[in-house]
């Protein structure tokens, strides 16, 4: 089962259920925590622990500067104006290319081949017993945050329990987090950005065909603008965790709340029981 | 006329109360521009006056025409997305949400069975608030093409300036696509940070992304008082940084009451509203140094 937690807006808490989602469960069976917030993962601050780092890859146009008689086939059919070509020589902006490879296919001369150039990095811990991290990294200046978050989710392909960190927004690296898993926890909290954004999450799920559950945090019990959209939408409450200061402190530390309440740990579980029953009747 | 965007790498840390604010208390004739475009917030507290929605076409998509094709396979072959599907009748098409329109196999098909066509992705709003006109958008939920649409708003929000001093951009999340099209081409970033381990790590990313553009960079740490060690950290950061500290908010629960009442925080007597006047006095000084070594360089 892969569940996935995302919110539309950020900062809303979808790093503060993983951590702690993933953190209870690893005390009773082995569970994958996949950071696919590539722009901006924070969930290995929460486990610090000894990393693998693997490069990520992406495809890349090579030009043969001797072949080449810049006859402009290639920016011509470039999308993404990656290519520019000159009468003496060609600039390519590796940053707008998206690897289409069609420069390759349509070059007359055969000077085009096709090379790797790093994007981003996907970092592998095992922080504590049950729980293994992968951390989907893009690099800064790069902007292929899909390709990252493909990859970490790669690694992660195959094992019974993926838990998955969502990036904000509800665009293309939403999407590829999103697409093919079995529940969607939205984390909001109860203010009119809340409830936009969750009400375009929301919308993400239901083009994807992901069954969704919502968790209201920071709550100070003046919740019904989320609970009205959930009822008119069909999508369950599953939790409101109450606004503390405590709450807060611990988490802007780096702490992961279950190890410090103990009764968080109850909490969390029987969240993670809700979720797994509903992911599995795809409810 | 002085472009500024306030962003933040970590997402909730307060970007649009803070342009909410900084709309408020900065002097001058504004425009904005919400180019968190795929969770746009900003108009929920400009009250906006809708004046004109203009269609936003992202990149296209390949569409498959099923009486020319004779299912080769050569199109799912030369795709490198995935994006071209074999169906349970052995037909091919296109899925839409993995084609990023590079058009390969259009190029390849032998039969010409394969066409671009433009998509519409979104819309681009124009309106007017009491405090200047405002640009945002509407991204279709699940879209690509959010760093295409910020360029376009920038673009709508420039073309409103005219007359106008200042435009002041209420910025996406991250340091990814949408941030870098954010950056490109204005004068001033204002980081709105938090006093948490997850802002600081995200503060860093954000700063050596914006060093590749030519910016001056302004910081302002959100709800300062919920951790007093790692407010000190980020104000050690920015002093080394050359980051211009503009001043701490405390946490103060009136910022989310005004939200959920849909009333500016600013007009409350509050102490968060007290300290974005002293911030958005500090920024307007900074910016008033940058207007005036703009015009000496202009009369030199």
């Amino acid at each position: 089962m892969r569940v996935v937690v995302a919110s539309g807006k950020g900062g809303t808490g979808k790093t503060l259920v993983a951590a702690n989602l993933a953190a209870v469960v690893a005390c009773l069976r082995d569970v994958v925590l996949v950071d696919c917030d590539v722009e901006e993962p924070n969930l290995h601050l929460f486990f610090p622990s000894e990393k693998k780092l693997l490069p990520v890859l992406a495809d890349v146009p090579v030009f043969d500067t001797v072949r080449c008689d810049h006859c402009g086939e290639c920016a011509r059919t470039c999308q993404y104006g990656a290519i520019v070509v000159l009468s003496q020589k060609n600039l390519f902006f590796p940053e707008m290319c998206h690897g289409c490879g069609g420069c390759e296919i349509v070059c007359p001369q055969g000077a085009i081949t096709m090379g790797k150039r790093e994007v981003g990095r996907i970092e592998f811990s095992r922080p504590r017993a049950g729980l293994t991290l992968v951390s989907g990294v893009l690099n800064e200046r790069e902007v292929a945050a899909p390709r990252v978050i493909r990859e970490a989710l790669r690694y992660a392909a195959g094992h019974p329990l993926v838990i998955c960190d969502a990036p904000p927004g509800t665009a293309c690296p939403l999407v590829e987090t999103l697409e093919g898993a079995d529940f969607c926890i939205l984390v909001t909290e109860p203010t009119p950005f809340g409830l936009h954004d969750l009400s375009l999450a929301a919308g993400v799920a239901g083009v994807l065909g992901v069954p969704a559950g919502v968790v209201i945090n920071r709550s100070i019990g003046e919740d019904e603008i989320i609970w009205r959209f959930c009822r008119s939408e069909n999508i369950p409450v599953l939790w409101t965790i109450p606004f503390e200061k405590r709450i807060a402190e611990l988490a802007n530390g780096g702490k992961v709340l279950t190890d410090e309440i103990p009764e968080m740990k109850e909490l969390f579980l029987r969240l993670f029981a809700e979720v797994r029953h509903r992911g599995e009747a795809g409810l | 006329m002085i472009q500024v965007a306030v962003l933040s790498g970590k997402g909730g840390t307060g970007k649009t109360v803070v342009t909410g604010a900084l709309a408020e208390f900065l002097p001058g004739k504004k425009v904005f521009a919400d180019c968190d475009v795929e969770a746009a917030n900003l108009a929920l507290i400009l009250s906006p006056r809708e004046r004109a929605r203009i269609p936003f076409f992202g990149l296209k998509k390949a569409t498959i025409e099923k009486k020319s094709c004779v299912a080769c396979g050569l199109c799912a072959h030369a795709c490198r997305f995935g994006a071209i599907r074999n169906g349970i009748d052995g037909s091919f098409y296109v899925d839409p949400v993995r084609c990023e329109g590079c058009g390969v196999c259009a190029g390849v098909c032998p039969e010409r069975a394969i066409v671009l066509l433009k998509k519409q992705d979104g819309e681009i709003i124009c309106a007017d608030t009491d405090l200047g006109p405002l640009v945002y958008a509407e991204l279709s939920p699940g879209s690509g093409n959010s760093g295409l649409l910020v360029h376009e708003v920038k673009k709508e929000a420039q073309k409103e300036v005219r007359d106008h001093d200042l435009l002041l951009i209420d910025g996406p999340p991250g340091i990814g696509c949408p941030v870098i099209s954010t950056m490109s081409g204005i004068d001033t970033v204002v980081i709105v940070t938090e006093p948490s381990i997850a802002a600081m790590h995200d503060l860093k990313r954000l700063v050596m992304v914006s060093r590749g553009f030519s910016l001056s960079l302004c910081a302002i740490i959100n709800r300062a008082d919920l951790h007093g060690g790692y407010a000190q950290t980020i104000e050690r950061f920015c002093a080394d940084e050359g980051i211009s500290l503009l001043g701490k908010v405390p946490f103060d629960p009136t910022v989310q009451d005004a939200v959920s009442k849909g009333v500016p925080v600013t007009r409350f007597g509050c102490p968060a509203t007290i300290a974005f006047r002293e911030i958005a006095a500090n920024l307007s000084g900074i910016l008033g140094e940058k207007a005036s070594d703009r015009l000496k360089g202009r009369n030199e």
